[in-house]
């Protein structure tokens, strides 16, 4: 969401129970004005929270002028000093998919894998416990970039591919129909397309390349991976990922207010073919 | 004139030598001018062109059907050959077209002056079109350039000098100068008006010529988005210049309101607040003279947004407007239940809706009808069972395994009463009370809740009943695992708490302690025993009083053995009691079950103390010392750091023991039957009037 329009954000998102305290809303209305003057970031977004055993997480994420570059996150336990998180790499998702678990909420912890690796040693081949050592940071910064690749997102027409290239907040946006809000292929992926090139021609035939250049949340694996939701009559949608259960979107049709606020463990939920 | 005109292009700065140029390529440099002076006009020449165009708007329809002339001129040169018109447009239309008019032709040009001179310029059109006629190579390429320049034309007429114009003036001599014979030198001070509104009206007929598709025409369309534009006044107009144009396009395609049948649309939105009126309105519906019922129901109804308030300080909550819904809701609710006391559970999310939970206590005189309905079939299934006797083969040893009794209402799991309704205004519906099987098996499986009551539990183990019964199943779950309270604050109601202590070991009532003088704030983060749970505990069995499932099988079957009652014998289950302080709480792999924290560190000493549940993940509560809450905002389940695994499949029965019962002998062979014989006679030799049973003896054998 918006760090400009935090408050209402937050009151739109409140139906799943996520909330933000006076407190921390002060604070933070205070706090993300002063990352957005001190990075220069174009648009600051309160991404969310991850819920730790003994303190949590806020994160807050900038972005430039280009939506779909790449977003320097931060982090605050106290929600008014921020620290930058390096990006995420591929060896820092694969190395801590083996941590299990709530976050500590520290983020100097260490957690302890095991791991059996195999050593040389001339011609014998062995066998030997190695304990490695995955610092909480590390686990945070690859669970936000994993979650922003599955499950943040956009409705369809907010953001706009100019002529040139970078992508832009599209200011004509009034939002979606109330008849559009209800199909999941009105919202996008809020990252670089990645099932959109291996679709066919024909698929692509009655794509608009100015705006639907990301790809659309109805090919998600597993089906039924998003709960879509009209509150309040009709008055507003909600959108909340079944997969990563703490990402709530919302958004009023009609209007621009739209946004996705992150509050839970940072946990996928691997069950849920199960649940369903 | 070609020098002199050359020169004064270069006094504007622009690309020079334009003219010498075959057409094609002035109208690529003319195109080129057009972009790039675009951004910079349109800003500027905001104001000035758009009530122009609107003016000439409604006059093009009539341009359409006649003569491109008289209207069309209207953002061109000679802007107001008819005074009617121009009376009807705005007075900063006429500042707009008037001032660089004057700016352009020093000498007195009054309006009724010109008018002759539009009548003029009739023949002088039909020359043009000739033109057209005659080389129909230029042909084409002229209306495009008439385009480019007409739209040229619009900014600069206003903006910039009067030398401007005559360098566009020009640029059309130059065209009528390949085309046909004319000569410029001569006509100038007063053909070329006239040649010049030519290219001006063949541009603007060639923007207004009307799509055979959609019906519009580009002229129509530029003037609107130019007022769609200025109306809105969007930043960096330029860079959206597409999506307005779309939007434009989009907005033609409206209904038509002509239809014979008026649609009617029941909006969902209108739907829920016609409701959620009933909600605001509920006061004066009910008559002065039930005051009395008022205030009973007043006392059972909580006091909700004192704890949604503290509930936010946590950081907790369903926002302001919908947790008064909900408190409205519920003030519905007692008022047409006869419910004792009430309390907002929390919230269930589902996944096409929600679930609002609210927890009663009835008053006396609740549920008898339902509890008739369920004697009623439980008869039914003795009688079927009952049917079968008769039958001679063996029947099926296996016994369903004991079914558990569940408790009665207002003891143990059962001990409130549960309503939920979708949303604030939605009618509430009563759950069924919760059995022990249910519990048992809502414990090893993991739905989401869809938000229809009836709908059918599809899982491995199957699950009797349909969603109503889950849900209540995981309330009862969720209550027993976190609805806590700070220590004191409920005691054991002396009299009834002995008695049952003698008779089963553990006391299920409370009643709240008039003496409790509150806990520091302080105390209640810092230690977890300072918190105790105050509903009890669910045994593995699914109850939370134990039910021995012996004791009816030891009456039904007084003739049992001695032996298969001590194989029977199950050890009772335990649980920890009722107000067990949550510090004793079990931890899942090194989590602990509990987080507590201030919900303020900044001014620690108006904080209030808030729990969190590691457990149940949505489970909350808070204490400021006096007063405690607890709430359930989430999807009802139960946290694991492992992921869900399946219940293994029952084991497979063993068949029957391979014994003495199962073997059978040999036939007996013949040899056998020859020394039977033998043996026989030998012995129907000393006593032969035994001889008719031997040989039945034989048969058999």
């Amino acid at each position: 969401m918006d760090a400009e329009s935090l408050l209402l954000s937050l009151e739109l998102a409140s139906g799943s129970g996520q909330g933000l305290s006076p407190d921390r809303r002060a604070s933070l209305l205070t706090s993300l004005l002063l990352v957005k003057r001190d990075y220069r970031y174009s648009r600051v977004l309160f991404w969310g929270r991850i819920l730790g055993l003994v303190t949590d997480y806020y994160i807050a994420q900038g972005l430039i002028e280009d939506q779909l570059a790449p977003r320097k996150t931060l982090y605050s336990v106290n929600c008014m000093e921020w620290s930058l998180l390096p990006p995420a790499t591929e060896e820092m998702v694969e190395q801590t998919s083996v941590v299990k678990g709530r976050f500590m909420g520290d983020p100097s912890h260490e957690y302890e894998h095991i791991e059996m690796q195999k050593v040389n040693e001339g011609d014998k081949v062995f066998e030997e416990e190695v304990v490695v050592r995955i610092k909480e940071e590390t686990r945070l910064v690859s669970i936000i970039d994993q979650i922003d690749k599955a499950v943040a997102i956009i409705p369809r027409g907010a953001l706009f591919k100019t002529p040139f290239g970078p992508i832009h907040v599209n200011r004509t946006f009034e939002g979606l129909s109330v008849s559009e809000a209800k199909k999941l292929s009105s919202y996008f992926h809020f990252r670089e397309p990645i099932d959109l090139k291996n679709k066919t021609l024909l698929e692509k035939a009655d794509l608009d390349p100015s705006l639907d250049f990301m790809d659309s949340l109805e090919n998600d694996i597993p089906k039924g991976s998003w709960s879509i939701q009209m509150e309040r009559g009709n008055a507003l949608v909600v959108l909340r990922s079944l997969l990563w259960p703490g990402l709530t979107f919302y958004h009023t049709p009609g209007t621009k207010n739209c946004g996705y606020i992150y509050v839970g463990t940072g946990e996928k939920n691997i069950d849920l073919p199960f649940m369903l | 004139m070609e020098d002199s005109t050359t020169q004064k292009q270069e006094k504007e700065n622009q690309e020079s030598g334009k003219e010498e140029r075959p057409w094609g390529e002035i109208t690529a440099a003319s195109s080129q001018d057009l972009t790039g002076l675009s951004a910079p006009l349109e800003s500027e020449q905001g104001p000035e062109t758009g009530p122009q165009s609107r003016s000439s708007a409604p006059g093009s329809p009539q341009s359409r059907d006649s003569t491109p002339v008289g209207d069309l001129t209207g953002p061109g040169a000679s802007s107001a050959p008819s005074p009617p018109e121009e009376s009807s447009s705005s007075p900063l239309t006429r500042q707009g077209l008037e001032a660089p008019r004057q700016a352009r032709e020093t000498t007195s040009v009054i309006p009724e002056a010109e008018r002759p001179h539009s009548d003029h310029l009739k023949p002088s059109s039909e020359n043009g079109e000739t033109t057209h006629q005659t080389c129909p190579s230029t042909g084409d390429a002229f209306p495009q350039f008439q385009q480019t320049n007409g739209h040229l034309y619009e900014p600069r007429d206003v903006s910039f000098s009067n030398s401007k114009q005559k360098e566009l003036r020009f640029d059309i001599f130059q065209e009528e100068d390949s085309n046909s014979s004319y000569d410029p030198d001569e006509a100038e001070p007063e053909a070329a008006p006239s040649v010049l509104e030519i290219a001006v009206q063949n541009a603007k007929a060639y923007l207004l010529k009307t799509s055979s598709k959609s019906g519009l025409n580009l002229y129509d369309h530029l003037s609107e988005m130019l007022t769609k534009i200025l109306d809105e006044r969007p930043e960096n107009a330029v860079d959206i210049i597409e999506n307005i144009s779309q939007e434009v396009k989009v907005a033609h395609f409206s209904k038509k309101l002509d239809t014979l049948q008026n649609e009617y649309e029941m909006l969902p939105t209108y739907e829920i607040a016609e409701k959620q009126k009933a909600l605001f309105l509920q006061e004066h519906l009910e008559g002065a003279d039930q005051e009395l019922e008022d205030e009973i129901a007043g006392n059972s109804l909580p006091n909700i947004m004192e704890s949604a308030f503290y509930f936010e300080q946590a950081g907790v909550g369903l926002g302001t407007d919908e947790t008064y819904r909900v408190f409205l809701a519920l003030k519905q609710l007692t008022d047409t239940h006869p419910i004792q006391r009430c309390r907002f559970w929390g919230k269930i999310l589902g996944l096409e809706m929600n679930y609002i939970v609210a927890e009663t206590e009835l008053r006396e005189g609740e549920d008898e009808e339902e509890m008739e309905e369920e004697d009623v079939t439980e008869e039914r299934d003795n009688g079927d069972s009952e049917s079968e006797e008769d039958d001679e083969l063996p029947r099926s040893f296996y016994k369903a395994p004991q079914a558990i009794p569940k408790e009665e209402s207002r003891t143990g799991a059962n001990k409130y009463v549960y309503f939920v309704c979708n949303e604030p205004g939605r009618p509430w519906v009563k759950l069924p009370s919760v059995t022990p099987a249910q519990i048992v098996i809502a414990r090893q499986i993991k739905k989401f809740f869809t938000g229809r009551l009836g709908t059918p539990i599809i899982s491995y183990p199957p699950f009797p009943g349909n969603e109503s019964n889950y849900l209540r199943a995981q309330i009862a779950r969720i209550s027993a695992g976190t609805h806590i309270s700070p220590l004191g604050f409920y005691q054991f109601s002396e009299e009834e708490g002995e008695e049952e202590e003698e008779v089963e070991g553990g006391r299920d009532s409370f009643e709240e302690n008039p003496d409790f003088e509150g806990i520091q704030v302080v105390d209640l983060v810092e230690s977890l025993s300072n918190w105790v749970h105050h509903v009890q505990h669910i045994l593995p069995q699914g109850r939370c009083n134990w039910f021995n499932p012996i004791q009816r099988s030891e009456e039904e079957e007084e003739d049992d053995d001695e032996e298969k009652e001590e194989l029977d014998y199950i050890e009772q289950e335990v649980g920890p009691p009722l107000l067990t302080p949550i510090s004793e709480d079990l931890e899942i792999q090194n989590i602990p079950p509990w987080t507590t924290r201030l919900s303020s560190n900044l001014i620690p000493q108006y904080a209030i103390a808030v729990l969190r549940s590691n457990l149940w993940p949505g489970a909350y509560a808070f204490c400021n010392g006096k007063k405690f809450e607890n709430l359930y905002i989430g999807w009802g389940h139960k946290y694991s750091p492992d992921s869900y695994t399946p219940p293994v499949p029952p084991p497979v029965c063993q068949e029957y023991p391979s014994g003495p019962e199962l073997t059978e002998v040999d036939d007996p062979s013949v040899e056998e039957e020859q020394a039977f014989r033998a043996a026989q006679e030998a012995a129907a030799l000393p006593a032969e009037e035994n001889e008719d049973t031997d040989e039945d003896e034989d048969d058999y054998d």
